[in-house]
C-alpha cells in the first residue's frame, strides 16, 4: 500500500483526504497537524468567539473519524522539511516519516503589518482555536480592545469582542470597510451598521506602534495620534504558508504553484487550499479549497482528468445583524460594464451588481443578502440574464416563490460552502435512508459550512421524506416556541440579559411558570449574575431561597458538606430551632439537617443565627454530596470518600443546574452512601477511582454509567466537573442527568467530556470557573435583600376592625 | 345585616415589586395584591384547590400560578383557567392607586366570609365591578 502523507490538518488538508477516501485506490494515510486539535470549521471561530457557538460545536471530524478511516494522526507536530530526493517529511519532534505521495495544506498564517511593539502582552492574532480562547480569556466586560485591519475576518473579531463585553475599536488603514469586497458606497453602510452594533470604526490610519512597557497601553498611528488599548487584536490579513515548499525547491510564488489537477513541480507532490496559487492566485475561502480538493483528489489516487479551472469568489460576513455578501468582480471600470445600483439609506439596504456581456460579473449586498444565492448560481453557471434585466435586484413574486426548492433544478448548488448539488443531496436521502438534517449532514457535508443553506435543506427534506421531523422536535413551550437548543444560541448570540426582553421579542411577552423559570437559569448559566437576575421570573423558593411547604411556610436546610458537622454546628441549629419554635427537625436522606415550618419573614433571621451557608435543597442546583466515612475511621474504606465528597462540593456548591443535582463519594465497593445512584458518583476502589453519571433513585431507579476510571481522587474530581458543566450546558430544563445521559447516550458524553480534545476539555472548565467565580452563597441576601419586601409581610396602612 | 364599602390603603407602590404579588392581611382578610407593571389586581390570597399562597405565585400575563400544584389563577374574574370544568373561584376585590399607595375596596360591618359562600357565585354576580377594579397607573 502506497504512503500518503499530509501536511496540515485543516479543512483544506481533511476535506480533501475525504475525497481521496471515496476513490477505491488505497492509500496508508499520516497527517500531520501543528495544532492540538481535530480538524474544526475554521470559518465558525468568529462564532465561538461570539459565543454563539462553543468550541466543541465546531469539530467537522471527530478522533474516531480518523480512528475508523485507519488514519494516522499526529498533532502538535510541526513539519520542518521535506526532502524531495529521499521523500521524506522531518518533523520538529526528530520524526522522520517516509512517503510515497505528499500532500501540502499548510493554509497561511496571520500577516503581521511592520510596526513597532508587536511582542508585547495582550497583542493577538486572531487565526486558529487557540488565538480565540486565548482572546476569550483576555476579552472580559470595559476591557478596550483595538483590532487592526477592517476586512471580514477584523469585523468578525471586533463583534466578537465586543459581544464579550469589551470596548472595542476597528483601525484601518484605507478609507472604507472590507475594500476586497465591497465598494465605497456599500463600505459606507457597512460602517454605520457596525457603529450601530456599538464598534467605533477609525478610517485610514497607520498603525505605527503598539504603546507600553511590558503590557499594551495604546496604539501610536504614523499621522501622529494614538488611542488607548488593554489590548490589540491583529486581522490585518493572511499570507500563504509557503515556505515549506519553497525551501524543499519547489516553484513558489507568492504560495506554491499548481497547475489545473493540482500537481506541484514535483511529480509526487501535491497541495491544496490557502497556501497555493493557480493561475496567479490564491484563494482564502472555503468553497474553492473544497473544488481543488476534488480534482486532487482524482489525480492522486490515479483518476487524473477533471480540472480545477478557478472559483468564483465570494464572501459573506458572519456577524448577526449586518449582512454582507460579496461575489466576483464588482469593479465598475473594466470596458463594456453596466451597474445596476439599489440603496436605500433609512432601511440599510445597498445592492450593487455588475454585468459585462449580459452575463453577472459580481454582486454586493449589505443589509439584506437573501438573494445571495441566486446570484452565486449566475456568477457559476455564467446565465444570460439580457431578458431578465428589469429583475435583477427584485425578482418578480413568482420567481421570488420560485426559491422554492422544489424549483430549482436538480444541477444547482444549495450549499455553496461545501458545493452540495440538490441531485446529490436528494439521491443521499433517497438511497442512504436520510431523515434528519444531521444525517443528511454527515453523509453529504451539505450545511457543514457557514450554514446558511440550513433552511433549504430542511425544505427538501420535508419534500423527500414525507416523515421527516423537524429536529427542534420539542419546544420549551408556547408562550415561546423554540427548542431550548435554539433559545441558547438566541440567547448567548443576542446577548439576553433578560427574561422579560426574550419573552418580549421571541414570545407572547407574557410567559409563563414553565418557560419563565427556564429562561431564568438559561440566563444564569450564560452570563451567571452578570444579568437581570428578574426575580418575577423565578418560583418563589427561589427568591426566597427556602422550600414552600403545603401550609405556606418554608424549611430551611444549611450546607452541611459532605454530610459532616461538628458539636458546635449543632449546637447553633439546636438553639435557633428552640428560639424560633421551629415545629420539626428532621435529617434528611441526603445527610442533611431540615427546619420544617419557619415563617418567610424569620428566614434572614435563621439564616443569620445559623452561620452556614444554603444548602440549596429548595432549587434546580447543587444539592449536596452524599459520603460514607471513607479511610478515616472505616476499617473497610480503601479512598478518602470524605475528603473526596467535601471537595466535590466546594468546587460546585451556588452553582444552579438544569435539574437538582445529588452527588455522592464512596470509599469502597460496598456503597454505604449510595453513590451509583446518584447523578454524580465517586466509587473509589483499591488504586482507582470510578466516575458515575446517571444514576437515580426517585421516580425511577437507575444504576449510575461509567464515565471513567482514573487513578487518582484529583483526576476524579476533575471527571466530574467536566460532566457537570456539560450536563449544565447541554441538558434541557427539569432534565434530569438520568434522562439526559439516556438521550444522549453515555457514549457520547465520554466522547464530549473525558475522552474530548484537551481544547474541548479546557472550554468546559474554562466557562465552569466563570460560573463559579461569579456564583455566591445565596444566604447572604438575608443581610441583603434584592427588595424591601422580599420577607417582610406587609402591614397596610389603614386598619379595619370588623 | 348591613354591609359598607370601604376604600383602604394598603401600602406604597414600590412594596410590590412589578410581575409579583405580596400578601397583605386586613380587616380579618388575607389579599394577594399583584403589580401587573400596568396596574395592580388583587385576589383572596388562598388557591381554591389546597389554599396555597397565590401571592407567592409566578405571575403569566394576568394570571398568577398557585406555588404549590400549578392552578391557575384569572386575577381579573377569579376563575381556574387551568383545570378543566372547574367552577371554584377566587373572590377578587377592586383596586385602585392614589398618591403612590394602593387602595383596595372591603365590605365591612358584614358577617360574611368568603369561605362561607360559593366564591364563584360572589364573582359572577359581581361581574360589573370588575370593570372599575381596573384602575391607576403603576
Amino acid at each position: 500500500m502506497k504512503r500518503l502523507v499530509v501536511v496540515g490538518n485543516g479543512m483544506a488538508g481533511v476535506g480533501c483526504v475525504e475525497q481521496i477516501l471515496k476513490h477505491a485506490a488505497k492509500f496508508e494515510i499520516t497527517i500531520f497537524g501543528e495544532e492540538t486539535h481535530v480538524n474544526y470549521n475554521r470559518i465558525l471561530l468568529s462564532s465561538v468567539l461570539a459565543g454563539e457557538k462553543a468550541a466543541d460545536d465546531i469539530v467537522l471530524n471527530s478522533l474516531e473519524w480518523y480512528r475508523q478511516n485507519d488514519i494516522q494522526l499526529r498533532l502538535g507536530v510541526r513539519i520542518s522539511g521535506i526532502d524531495v530526493n529521499a521523500k521524506t517529511v522531518t518533523g520538529d519532534d526528530g520524526s522522520v516519516t517516509p512517503f510515497d505521495k505528499l500532500l501540502l495544506a499548510t493554509g497561511s498564517n496571520p500577516l503581521i503589518p511592520p510596526m513597532e511593539g508587536v511582542k508585547k502582552e495582550g497583542v493577538y492574532v486572531f487565526r486558529n482555536l487557540d488565538d480565540t480562547r486565548a482572546l476569550l480569556d483576555r476579552a472580559t466586560k470595559g476591557v478596550k480592545a483595538v483590532v487592526i485591519g477592517g476586512g471580514l475576518l477584523g469585523l468578525e473579531a471586533a463583534r466578537g469582542l465586543q459581544v464579550q463585553g469589551c470596548e472595542v475599536t476597528v483601525v484601518h488603514l484605507m478609507d472604507t470597510l472590507m475594500e476586497r469586497q465591497v465598494d465605497f458606497a456599500g463600505g459606507g453602510y457597512l460602517k454605520t451598521k457596525m457603529e450601530c452594533l456599538g464598534v467605533k470604526v477609525l478610517l485610514e490610519r497607520n498603525t505605527a506602534a503598539i504603546l507600553g512597557k511590558e503590557k499594551v497601553e495604546g496604539v501610536a498611528f504614523k499621522d501622529g495620534s494614538s488611542i488607548g488599548a488593554e489590548m490589540v487584536v491583529i486581522a490585518a490579513g493572511i499570507r500563504p504558508n509557503a515556505d515549506l515548499a519553497r525551501k524543499a525547491g519547489l516553484q513558489v510564488n507568492r504560495a506554491v504553484v499548481v497547475n489545473d489537477f493540482m500537481e506541484t513541480s514535483h511529480p509526487d507532490v501535491f497541495a491544496v487550499g490557502e497556501c497555493v496559487e493557480h493561475k496567479g492566485i490564491c484563494y482564502g475561502l472555503v468553497a474553492p479549497l473544497l473544488e481543488q480538493g476534488k480534482v486532487l483528489a482524482a489525480t492522486i489516487t490515479g483518476n487524473k482528468g477533471p480540472r480545477y479551472e478557478g472559483s468564483v469568489s465570494a464572501a459573506k460576513l458572519k456577524i448577526m445583524g449586518v449582512d454582507v455578501f460579496s461575489a466576483g468582480d464588482f469593479s465598475e471600470k473594466a470596458p463594456g460594464t453596466d451597474v445596476v445600483r439599489y440603496e436605500d439609506a433609512a432601511l440599510g439596504v445597498y445592492k450593487k451588481l455588475t454585468l459585462r456581456d449580459g452575463k453577472l460579473a459580481g454582486a454586493i449586498l449589505v443589509g439584506d443578502t437573501s438573494d445571495s444565492h441566486r446570484y452565486m448560481d449566475w456568477l457559476r453557471t455564467q446565465t444570460d440574464l439580457t431578458a431578465q434585466r428589469r429583475q435583477l435586484l427584485f425578482p418578480t413574486p413568482t420567481e421570488d416563490a420560485g426559491l422554492d426548492v422544489a424549483e430549482m433544478p436538480d444541477n444547482k448548488v444549495v450549499c455553496g460552502c461545501m458545493g452540495v448539488t440538490k441531485g446529490t443531496l436528494i439521491e443521499a436521502i433517497r438511497q442512504k435512508g436520510v431523515n434528519t438534517l444531521a444525517q443528511l449532514k454527515e453523509c453529504t457535508r451539505a450545511s457543514t459550512g457557514c450554514g446558511s443553506c440550513t433552511e433549504h435543506c430542511q425544505q427538501l427534506l420535508k419534500a423527500v421524506v414525507p416523515e421527516f421531523r423537524e429536529e427542534s422536535e420539542k419546544i420549551l413551550c408556547k408562550c415561546i416556541p423554540f427548542a431550548e437548543d435554539k433559545l441558547r444560541d438566541i440567547v448567548r448570540s443576542q446577548r439576553f440579559r433578560s427574561v422579560q426582553e426574550v419573552l418580549d421579542i421571541y414570545g407572547n411577552s407574557h410567559g409563563c411558570e414553565v418557560c419563565k423559570p427556564a429562561l431564568s437559569y438559561m440566563m444564569d448559566m450564560l452570563w451567571c449574575g452578570d444579568h437581570d437576575e428578574d426575580r418575577s421570573a423565578r418560583f418563589i423558593n427561589d427568591r426566597v431561597h427556602a422550600n414552600i411547604q403545603k401550609d405556606g411556610t418554608f424549611s430551611v436546610v444549611p450546607r452541611m458538606r459532605g454530610g459532616v458537622t461538628s458539636a458546635k454546628e449543632l449546637r447553633r441549629i439546636a438553639d435557633v430551632a428552640e428560639k424560633y419554635n421551629v415545629p420539626m427537625v428532621k435529617v434528611t436522606g441526603s445527610q442533611r439537617i431540615d427546619l420544617l415550618g419557619v415563617q418567610k419573614s424569620d428566614l434572614p433571621k435563621i439564616w443569620a443565627d445559623l452561620g452556614m451557608p444554603s444548602g440549596q435543597a429548595y432549587t434546580k442546583g447543587v444539592r449536596m454530596v452524599k459520603t460514607c466515612v471513607g479511610t478515616d475511621f472505616c476499617r473497610f474504606g480503601v479512598q478518602d470518600s470524605t475528603r473526596a465528597g467535601i471537595e466535590l462540593e466546594r468546587r460546585l456548591e451556588h452553582l444552579y443546574t438544569p435539574h437538582k443535582v445529588k452527588m455522592g463519594a464512596v470509599g469502597c465497593p460496598r456503597n454505604c452512601a449510595e453513590a451509583t445512584v446518584k447523578d454524580i458518583g465517586l466509587v473509589g476502589q483499591d488504586g482507582t477511582w470510578q466516575v458515575v453519571v446517571g444514576g437515580a433513585a426517585g421516580k425511577k431507579v437507575r444504576k449510575a454509567d461509567l464515565l471513567i476510571t482514573v487513578e487518582s481522587m484529583e483526576e476524579a474530581l476533575q471527571a466530574a466537573t467536566l460532566f457537570f458543566q456539560y450536563y449544565r450546558e447541554n441538558a434541557n430544563y427539569l432534565e434530569r442527568t438520568y434522562d439526559f445521559v439516556e438521550r444522549v447516550t453515555i457514549e457520547k458524553v465520554r466522547r464530549d467530556t473525558v475522552y474530548a480534545p484537551l481544547g474541548v476539555q479546557q472550554g468546559l472548565r474554562e466557562r465552569l470557573r466563570k460560573s463559579k467565580r461569579l456564583a455566591r452563597d445565596a444566604w447572604l441576601e438575608g443581610d441583603e435583600p434584592r427588595h424591601s419586601t422580599q420577607f417582610v409581610q406587609i402591614e397596610p396602612l389603614e386598619k379595619v376592625y370588623q | 345585616m348591613s354591609e359598607t364599602k370601604i376604600w383602604v390603603s394598603l401600602t406604597a407602590i414600590e412594596n410590590i415589586p412589578v410581575r409579583e404579588g405580596r400578601s397583605v392581611q386586613v380587616g380579618g382578610r388575607k389579599l394577594a395584591i399583584f403589580n401587573l407593571g400596568n396596574r395592580f389586581l388583587a385576589v383572596e390570597n388562598r388557591c381554591p384547590h389546597r389554599g396555597g399562597p397565590l401571592a407567592d405565585g409566578i405571575v403569566s400575563g394576568s394570571t398568577v400560578v398557585c406555588p404549590l400544584h400549578a392552578w391557575k389563577i384569572d386575577l381579573v374574574t377569579g376563575s381556574v383557567t387551568n383545570q378543566a370544568e372547574n367552577l371554584e373561584c377566587v373572590k377578587t376585590f377592586p383596586i385602585r392607586v392614589q398618591d403612590g399607595v394602593v387602595l383596595v375596596e372591603l365590605s365591612v360591618g358584614n358577617s360574611d366570609t368568603e369561605s362561607s359562600q360559593p366564591a364563584c357565585f360572589v364573582s359572577i354576580s359581581h361581574d360589573s365591578s370588575f370593570n372599575h377594579s381596573v384602575l391607576g397607573k403603576a
